[in-house]
């Protein structure tokens, strides 16, 4: 039966199930649980924002904390990936991977190739993406373009609350090492989110709204901006298409190319920096695949080529808005 | 006569065969390496076999380990095929990674081997999950990484020893402290005299033991492992040792000193030691160690002959094996 959940909830409760149906599931990351060695109330956190409170009386043995070593503990996850386990490793914020970026790129990701198709590393590494929190430049990135850069990696970042319980799943489920990132100002946001797990597989698009004029591709946060844009637009005649790509890598190219086929204009819609980002990715996919479908240049709107600044005036032009977004779309159609 | 060893004859015959296979599979390397026949860099272990074979000896098949770039004599120790690893080397669709991986990335995880590594340091994380699943999934099995001198000063070892310490795991941390780190002195490069020092840093007890004595490496490493098993957590153990070759072939070694590999191979041999040992004890005898000998040189001889006339990997291999499913 479904209920109304939030993003948050739904992290916590796909998480919930998995470890209850598989013991080998574990989740370690630093103050998961919180408080441990203290003095005061057991999963005093529950995560930095909450989101995995009240797991660790649930799964008391598949919760660990961990120290502040990110190296360590991401590359122990990805180690007992290969020995029988299926570790959900919390990287907290995104921004945190240069730090363990080695045990990702050059050990999880590689291990299946670089031995010959013998190893299969199960590891979820969660993290938390995106700006608006006023976290500034080290707490508020996408990086989404390094990760869907490297293979091996699979690489999901949902939009709402009933695709990240069942993406997060299928992510626990996968056999691959997966990057699940979570929008940290999704966390609020709700859907409808039916109790019992279910599992969306990966390199399936959603059309988040139907349209006839002009398609934007887009994920994450970017694509609650680009609904936002299409209902000022619909005002003014003009019918956009929004495609949630929900995982970058694999990456939906039919779906993005069946919708720009039928609209014959394409917006790119990227929170992340622009060069070499998904937005370009899509674009360059679509210039090849598509171009005599097109009637008009691509459009893109994205961050700008520069750190996330902290100031709320700044950071609010950093991160692409409704009104970049239906601007772009009425660039495409001319207007 | 009696045995004063800690191993019947048989388990003496299988170390010293191992570390004979180790140090004639490298031997050949280098000339092959030398004559253009193998493509890519290669770094040997010869020179440090009885601290892998005595510290392998007591391991079995869910025991795991994580090795470095100089991964052969690890991979061998721990049951690797010699044939597989030899066609490996070669780039062969029948190498032990199907030609993907080469000298820095050879691995077998139903032997318990999660590769030999081209990055310094990344077995420490990575052996702390491997001996995690084992206290989680409450099997006896440890977990053992292997670096170099160079490789203890990477921040991934120090973190993952802070991690095994407070998690109880068994995990072991075995330093091959060669005396270089590619070319850069341990003297320069190790602001600590002592590895010992270091382990107590983080809570855990440290041995350093002669790397060039079997016998020496394998009765610490059997403590240390037995401790593991039992619940009493990580260890690091120091084997000091001699690297025979330079960091890669090619390297033209003028950082050392002069007469320094000369004096090594004639003095300071790990096999060399051990058949005096054993000789001298009069359980083993020259007779049965040359035939030894000869059946490594035989068995090194076809894994080439098999490696050169065995298939490149097709070209569809080419992306294959990048995921499970995609």
């Amino acid at each position: 039966m479904a209920r109304t959940l939030s993003m948050k909830d739904a992290i916590n409760e796909a998480l919930d199930l998995e470890m209850e149906r598989d013991k080998t599931v574990i989740m370690m990351g630093e103050d998961i649980v919180g408080g441990a060695g203290a003095g005061g109330e057991d999963d005093a956190w529950g995560g930095v924002l909450g989101v995995s409170k009240g797991l660790y009386a649930k799964h008391p043995k598949q919760m660990i904390d961990t120290p502040l070593s990110e190296s360590a503990y991401v590359g122990a996850a990805i180690g007992a990936a290969t020995c029988g386990l299926r570790p959900v490793a919390e990287l907290m914020f995104i921004d945190f991977l240069g730090v363990c970026l080695d045990q990702i790129f050059n050990q999880a990701a590689k291990f299946r190739y670089m031995f010959g198709g013998k190893a299969e590393t199960p590891v979820v590494i969660r993290a938390m993406c995106g700006g608006g929190f006023r976290a500034a430049a080290q707490h508020s990135q996408m990086l989404t373009p390094i990760l869907t850069h490297i293979p091996g990696l699979k690489v999901v970042c949902p939009s709402n609350a009933y695709d990240t319980k069942g993406l997060l799943t299928q992510a626990i489920r996968d056999n691959d090492p997966v990057i699940f990132l979570e929008h940290k100002n999704l966390y609020g946001s709700e859907t409808d989110v039916p109790e019992e797990a279910y599992a969306i597989p990966f390199g399936e698009a959603n059309i988040s709204r139907e349209g006839k004029d002009v398609t934007i591709v887009t994920y994450g946060l970017m694509v609650h901006r680009s609904l936002e844009a299409a209902e000022t637009l619909k005002k003014e005649g003009i019918d956009v298409e929004i495609v949630d790509l929900r995982t970058l890598s694999p990456i939906d190219m039919d779906t993005v190319l069946e919708s720009v086929e039928e609209t014959g204009r394409l917006v790119c819609v990227d929170e992340a920096n622009p060069r070499c980002s998904i937005a370009t990715d899509v674009s360059a996919q679509v210039a090849k695949d598509a171009f005599k479908s097109l009637k008009a240049p691509i459009g893109m709107v994205t961050a700008p080529h520069s750190p996330v600044p902290f100031s709320p005036s700044l950071e609010d032009s950093y991160i692409p808005s409704a009104e970049k977004i239906a601007d772009a779309v009425r660039e495409t159609m001319g207007a | 006569m009696s045995n004063p060893f800690p191993l019947e004859k048989d388990k003496l015959i299988e170390a010293y065969r191992t570390m004979k296979t180790i140090r004639e599979f490298e031997e050949r390397l280098h000339v092959d390496f030398g004559r253009g026949d193998i493509p890519g860099f290669v770094h040997l272990y010869a020179g440090e076999e009885a601290s892998g074979v005595g510290i392998m000896m007591h391991l079995k098949d869910h025991d795991r380990i994580a090795s470095t770039h100089r991964g052969h004599g690890h991979c061998i120790a721990k049951g690797v095929s010699v044939k597989s690893m030899m066609a490996e080397i070669y780039g062969k669709a029948t190498g032990s990674c199907a030609g993907k991986g080469g000298s820095m990335h050879i691995a077998d995880l139903s032997k318990g081997m999660m590769g030999a590594n081209g990055i310094l340091g990344a077995g420490a994380p990575l052996i702390c999950g491997a001996a995690l699943a084992a206290q989680k999934l409450e099997h006896d099995g440890v977990g053992i990484t292997f670096f170099g001198d160079g490789a203890s000063n990477q921040g991934t070892v120090l973190e993952s020893m802070n991690l095994a310490a407070i998690w109880n795991l068994p995990a072991i941390f075995v330093v091959e402290n060669n005396g270089y780190a590619e070319s850069t002195s341990v003297e320069y490069a190790v602001a600590s005299d002592s590895y010992v020092d270091r382990a107590t840093g983080f809570g855990m007890p440290g041995i350093t033991v002669d790397g060039l004595d079997f016998f020496a490496v394998y009765e610490a490493a059997g403590e240390i492992i037995k401790r593991a098993r039992e619940g009493a957590g990580p260890t690091l153990l120091e084997c000091k040792m001699i690297r025979f070759f330079g960091h890669f072939e090619g390297d033209a070694q003028t950082y050392r000193a002069p007469g320094e590999n000369e004096e090594n191979r004639a003095n300071n041999d790990c096999l060399k030691i051990f058949r005096s040992k054993v000789t001298e004890a009069g359980v083993l005898t020259d007779a049965e160690l040359n035939a030894i000998d000869g059946e490594v040189m035989t068995l090194i001889e076809e894994a080439v002959e098999e490696a050169k006339a065995a298939p490149l990997p097709a070209a569809e291999e080419l992306t294959t094996d990048v995921y499970v499913s995609y």
